[in-house]
């Protein structure tokens, strides 16, 4: 019988390694899978690159994986917002590393690597400083710049319904990077608020098909990012 | 005279705001960067419809909730609680780009920290060895959004031009802006150059060449052919 279904946060992050390339869903906290991050911070694997639109808020979340110094390097279009202390001081510093890109440039560099496309051309950043370095070539008298397409061995991402093959719904606009991360990663950890029987998901209204899942931690009850940093909590 | 501050000619942030929206046709798919351009959605005229994407995934943005109806699964670009409205669409961040860049978003609003005569844009960094670089999805929607335009005080708040002859800001993008709306005047980005096509009440084309840091041409009157008046 096929259940993706995890025993525990703490049981689906137990086997990623140091040096591990990790996706992690969200766009600010909407669909930041926050207890698979704390878990991940709780496992303590280190060395790791993010793959992440933002930075994290407060000392929460992605911003407390990346304060207890477990990730060298991350990856992302957006890395300051409001609340976003962590990964400034740390890259003040020269203690983390930083790849910027645009983020619909992340977003195709992402679907690409999960489709099997190594590499595309896009005309974003083309004349700006973000295409130093890159290869470059004109279709049709236009420039645009070689991307390469981004895979990693684990993805970490909230989704609102699940079955146990895996199959995934998400709320409104947390959704985002949530169903291209899961087809870019060798294993795709998912948080789901509610976990129903196979057959409880319309297949028209299936987002992600199961065939990108491979491990689900039922969290009924998610912990909300902004109600977190608000009262000062520091994880762990 | 200057220490003298004489009641402000010119539009405010939501005569600006207004302005825009006039331009934009019934029926259009918008795109609304974080700051003033939100205030578009604002003024909406009678009887035209407008569908605002936000590029974290939702096309049918309506306004900002009730105090207290926030959802923070449901927010815009500026990570801010919004509405959707009837008839709106969530996607992914793939859909979204594939929006974006693949040309099928009319227009996109954006604020601006400087604009060239050739309608560069930069809008992201200041370049400044000590800041955070952050890009966010404006180098996308310029490079793939059908008309770029611009909403912008015309000068920094320490008097500088905002509009130069060559950006000294690194660049969002080259040659992509398309139109230039600021507190004193409507600016096309044609071939031959900067064009006035309009200006804020009470301000004279001398000011805005004054604070405008490269030529501009007067194209008032081409762009207001003799339109048909009841009051001749």
């Amino acid at each position: 019988m096929i259940d993706k279904q995890a025993a525990s946060a703490a049981e689906a992050v137990s086997g990623i390694p140091d040096g591990a390339t990790i996706m992690i869903g969200g766009f600010g906290e909407a669909g930041s899978p926050i207890e698979l991050i704390h878990a991940l911070v709780d496992h303590g694997a280190r060395g790791l690159t993010v793959i992440s639109n933002n930075t994290g808020s407060g000392r929460v979340g992605l911003a407390a994986l990346i304060a207890n110094g477990q990730v060298a390097k991350m990856v992302c279009s957006y890395p300051r917002s409001a609340n976003s202390l962590v990964f400034p001081e740390l890259f003040r510093a020269g203690k983390i590393e930083l790849e910027l890109v645009p983020q619909g440039t992340l977003a195709e560099r992402i679907r690409a690597g999960g489709a099997g496309i190594p590499a595309f051309y896009t005309p974003a950043a083309v004349g700006t400083l973000l295409a130093e370095g890159k290869e470059s070539r004109s279709f049709d008298g236009k420039e645009y710049l070689m991307e390469h397409g981004l895979r990693a061995d684990y993805a970490l991402v909230r989704a609102e319904q699940a079955d146990r093959y895996g199959n995934l719904r998400y709320s409104k606009t947390a959704r985002n990077f949530g169903p291209i991360m899961c087809t870019a990663a060798e294993t795709s950890i998912v948080q789901v608020r509610d976990l129903v029987e196979v057959g409880g998901i319309d297949p028209e209204c299936v987002v992600t098909p199961g065939i990108f899942v491979e491990r689900l931690v039922h969290v009924p009850e998610p912990a909300q990012e902004s109600v977190l940093v608000k009262e000062g909590v520091c994880y762990p | 005279m200057s220490e003298l501050k004489k009641p402000t000619a010119g539009w405010s942030r939501q005569e600006i705001a207004r302005r825009v929206a006039l331009d934009i046709p019934d029926g259009a798919y918008v795109n609304l960067g974080i700051g003033m351009p939100e205030l578009v959605a604002h003024y909406v005229p009678e009887g035209r419809e407008f569908i605002f994407q936000t590029e974290n995934g939702l096309l049918g943005m309506g306004p900002a909730p009730a105090p207290g109806t926030e959802d923070p699964e449901l927010i815009n670009a500026g990570k801010k609680p919004v509405t959707a409205i009837p008839g709106a669409a969530y996607f992914h961040h793939g859909d979204s780009f594939t929006m974006i860049r693949g040309g099928h978003i009319d227009i996109c609003v954006l604020g601006a920290m400087q604009v060239s005569a050739s309608g560069d844009l930069a809008n992201w960094s200041t370049g400044d060895a000590d800041a955070i670089p952050a890009v966010g999805g404006a180098m996308d929607l310029v490079a793939g959004v059908k008309s770029i335009w611009v909403v912008s005080q015309h000068t920094t708040k320490k008097g500088e031009p905002k509009i130069v002859s060559e950006c000294t800001f690194p660049l969002t993008g080259k040659g992509v802006v398309d139109r230039i709306y600021t507190n004193l005047a409507v600016i096309d980005v044609a071939p031959e150059g900067l064009t006035v096509t309009e200006l804020a009440p009470g301000v004279t084309m001398e000011e805005v060449r004054e604070k405008t840091g490269t030529q501009l041409i007067d194209g008032r009157e081409a762009r207001e052919p003799a339109a048909p008046s009841s009051k001749q």
